[in-house]
């Protein structure tokens, strides 16, 4: 990804580069040649309508390109690939708490195998923030309220500045951290080194039990609320006659405002969690509704595996 | 006063009377726009200490020289004052003011007391701002990102709310008076495509006033509503959404950048064609990109937000659309250009800021071009590029007008010259001292380091020095026009109606004008900038040898 941002980019040096070169030395040229001379009167120059419309639509068309290029790009960097490993970031006043599937936590501090795609599912507990990491040449606004993604794939092994790039307040400076980007097996050896109680989903799926969530999202077709089984990335019928895809903000909001969204044959009686579960049990909960809906096959192979086709 | 040495000769605006009370309550135009210049140079002044102590502060990567709460507020100080009390009033309340009902052969605006409460509203938004900063600031960011300036900041943000929103009423209101102005009191001959551009692009300016600025007046209230009485709007928790706060603002901010070049672009079409003794290349291309500008400035407003959180698809359409208002500007430049083009051209220092100007403008413009495609903005937005590009625009462009503006007109509002090789020296010295300290952001920001950081990691120190002397620099070049103006009020070498040999209508009254602008309400028989029938001044006016006529 880095290396098309640098294509595009140097291709726009160059351009602008052109571009100053030219319209510098038309006016030092002009400046110098027809400066203010005794006998020596301008010359009356209405215009010219060719010249405007060939300096009209020749920059629009660059332009044009131009956009066309960014456009692509970004597109890319939007739409992260499918099966890639996910991670969950809550931000806030001025720290990164970062949450592998696994069930590893970091603080400030992220570590990633080397070649793999790695989606980041972001929230925020107070204000807004934005995860910026240069050398890879992401950066997406933290929210609060919501989930924002980002994805990245490190294809050299290194440390690497994450930046919070939105103010937020006094340490705003101070909110950085690293990306330590590892080879296989200094990774595995940092997974065995950490400690960790259980994986995302697995503590989710305590909590689910600790809220009483079954009693009414069963397993089956009996309960009073919605089965949740398979139902992740999927399209969901509301009462109100829309459609909306189940994705990471759709379970959120379902859990904090339940009653926004109600799904077709079901009432609303839910009680609302908000203020009852903090960002990381809102996050395991979602992965742990997520584990419920089998992963497409072959989509994920485990880490340490044949990296997949190169993205960079 | 320092024109008392003129009063033996002739009555102009400066002295039919004196007193305190003959400037406070007067509603000649041209007094006020005088007012006006001594409010918002006071206010540069100010805003630009803070810049100065932000650039200190960065000499360093530790964060050494201030708290990090008070960098906060000195980067959201030196951006309020600098966007809302200097150079949004810059040029319109100022040299507008002074010169739009002459340019058009009118005796005043077309509301004069409007025109003075439209100063007053300023003046009272200044003390409430100036006593914002005085009782411990605010540091919310100028753009007051929400739910940070509703729900987390301790400091002042509703008394700066306050402040901005009373300071809009000042800016709708010149905005009303010109456009009223502009259609109903232009004198006998005087069509729309004899106008000279300076007064295009102030309609075009005042248009976005009108139009704009009552939304960022809404939007600050809804912050203030949302601190003060707990209102869920914008934040999250309280049911809001962050968002919407930032299409609100930028609605009006993205539009409010082109209420601050627009007006630059208008005096750089003045000056060009003034020393170059030709008419403007494709006047009316230049006329009609400023209402092209005006028009697609407010469908641009969310590329400010290509990785706030907004959809693919919407990004998609605001990246397109803000190349669209790229072809304008870049049709102007082209135009200024041509102008040149078998002139007979003469360096005096307006020139040297007119020349100077496009040459930032344009490598702003040009590195607009990167923000606005959409990948390479994922990078660089909220980074030193950022900060590069908008000080490109906004002082290398808004500001390098208003100064090249300031010396063209100053003999006409003052009567007086200015010492020619100090202005010429102080033009180069801000150019330099510009580039110097702007263009090292760029790479900055292109090698990650991120705005708004009162510490930052060691490899980015050289380029931070580098700034910060050029900072220095610029600091210098902004002090002495300053100076040497105030001298000119009393040694200057006395200035004739016309020392530029130049074609407006301005140009046709004594200096300084009489109250009334105009002996008689002149009637327009020629087209704008008709420099082929008006001979070149023969001897350049110097105006350092001091005269006491």
């Amino acid at each position: 990804m880095a290396g098309n941002v640098d294509a595009l980019y140097i291709f726009l040096v160059l351009l602008a580069g052109f571009m100053c070169v030219a319209i510098f030395t038309m006016i030092v040229v002009f400046a110098m040649r027809y400066r203010q001379r005794r006998g020596q009167q301008a010359e009356p120059i209405e215009g010219s309508v060719a010249l405007e419309v060939t300096w009209s639509v020749a920059p629009l068309a660059i332009f044009m390109v131009i956009f066309l290029w960014g456009a692509i790009i970004y597109f890319q960097e939007r739409t992260p690939p499918r099966g890639a490993d996910e991670v969950y970031v809550v931000a806030k006043q001025w720290m990164w708490k970062l949450e592998h599937e696994q069930g590893q936590r970091e603080i400030n501090e992220l570590h990633i195998p080397v070649g793999r795609d790695v989606k980041l599912i972001m929230t925020s507990q107070d204000v807004i923030h934005s995860f910026y990491v240069p050398a890879f040449r992401i950066k997406q606004d933290v929210l609060p309220g919501r989930y924002t993604t980002a994805w990245f794939h490190a294809t050299k092994p290194g440390v690497y500045h994450l930046f919070c790039a939105e103010y937020c307040g006094t340490a705003h400076s101070g909110m950085i951290g690293q990306i330590v980007i590892l080879e296989p097996a200094q990774y595995q050896a940092w997974l065995s080194g950490g400690l960790t109680s259980g994986s995302l989903a697995a503590n989710g799926e305590t909590i689910f039990q600790q809220l009483g969530c079954p009693t009414c999202h069963r397993f089956d077709t009996q309960g009073r609320g919605p089965n949740l089984t398979g139902i992740f990335g999927k399209p969901v019928q509301l009462e109100d006659g829309r459609t909306v895809i189940a994705d990471e903000n759709y379970i959120r909001e379902s859990i904090l405002s339940p009653a926004a969204k109600i799904v077709s044959g079901f009432k609303p009686i839910m009680p609302t969690f908000q203020g009852l579960v903090s960002e990381e049990q809102l996050t395991a909960l979602v992965a742990y509704v997520k584990s419920l809906s089998p992963a497409p096959s072959g989509a994920k192979p485990a880490p340490g595996t044949k990296p997949q086709e190169s993205k960079e | 006063m320092a024109t008392a040495a003129l009063t033996a000769e002739r009555e102009h605006y400066l002295n039919t009377d004196y007193g305190i009370r003959s400037w406070l309550l007067t509603t000649d135009h041209k007094r006020i726009a005088l007012l006006y210049l001594v409010t918002i140079t006071l206010f540069f002044f100010i805003g630009g200490f803070f810049a100065l102590l932000i650039r200190l502060e960065l000499l360093t990567p530790a964060g050494d020289l201030v708290q990090a709460d008070t960098y906060n507020k000195l980067f959201t100080m030196h951006g309020q004052v600098m966007i809302f009390f200097f150079l949004i009033p810059s040029i319109p309340a100022v040299l507008g003011n002074f010169l739009v009902p002459m340019m058009v052969g009118a005796k005043d605006l077309a509301f004069p007391r409007i025109n003075l409460l439209s100063w007053y509203l300023l003046v009272i938004a200044g003390i409430i701002m100036l006593h914002c900063i005085i009782t411990g600031g605010v540091d919310s960011g100028w753009t007051f990102y929400t739910p940070f300036s509703t729900a987390f900041s301790n400091t002042k943000v509703i008394e700066a709310g306050i402040a901005i929103f009373i300071a809009g009423f000042s800016s709708i209101l010149t905005g009303l008076n010109f456009v009223v102005t502009i259609h109903r009191m232009r004198a006998p001959g005087m069509t729309w495509s004899r106008l000279p551009l300076f007064i295009w692009a102030h309609y075009a300016t005042s248009i976005i006033q009108l139009l704009g600025t009552p939304v960022l007046a809404v939007t600050l209230l809804l912050v203030v509503f949302e601190r003060a009485f707990n209102l869920g709007i914008f934040d999250p928790t309280r049911g809001g959404d962050p968002l919407l706060f930032q299409h609100l603002f930028w609605f009006y901010s993205h539009p409010a950048v082109y209420i601050m070049i627009l007006p630059s672009m208008g005096v750089v079409a003045e000056i060009i064609p003034c020393f170059s003794r030709k008419r403007i290349f494709g006047y009316s291309a230049v006329a009609m990109s400023s209402i092209a500008i005006a028009v697609f400035g407010f469908l641009v407003w969310a590329h400010h937000m290509f990785v706030a959180g907004i959809s693919l698809y919407s990004a998609m359409i605001f990246s397109i659309l803000s190349y669209l208002v790229a072809v304008p500007s870049a049709i102007k430049v082209f135009n200024w250009t041509a102008t040149m083009y078998k002139g007979s051209i003469r360096f005096n220092t307006p020139m040297l800021y007119a020349m100077g100007f496009i040459g930032l403008f344009t490598m702003g413009g040009l590195t607009g071009l990167f923000l606005a495609a959409l990948g390479i903005d994922v990078h660089v937005t909220d980074t030193y590029f950022v900060v590069a590009h908008f000080h490109y625009i906004m002082v290398g462009g808004a500001v390098m007008g208003y100064l090249g503006g300031m010396h063209f007109w100053w003999p006409k509002i003052s009567g007086r010259m200015y010492p020619e090789w100090l202005g010429r020296f102080a033009a180069l010295t801000v150019f330099l001292g510009f580039n110097l300290t702007f263009f090292p952001q760029f790479i900055l920001g292109y090698l990650g380091m991120p705005r708004r950081y009162w510490q930052y990691p060691p490899e980015f120190q050289v380029l931070n020095v580098m700034s910060t002397a050029g900072s220095t620099i610029l600091a210098v070049g902004y002090v002495l026009p300053m100076v040497y103006f105030l001298w000119s009020m009393r040694y200057g070498k006395i200035a004739d109606a016309n020392p530029w040999g130049a074609a407006g209508l301005e140009w046709k009254t004594a200096s300084p004008p009489p109250t009334s602008n105009f002996e008689e309400i002149p009637e327009v028989t020629w087209e704008a900038y008709n420099y082929h029938e008006i001979p070149a001044p023969e001897e350049v006016p110097v105006g350092l040898q001091p005269t006491r006529n």
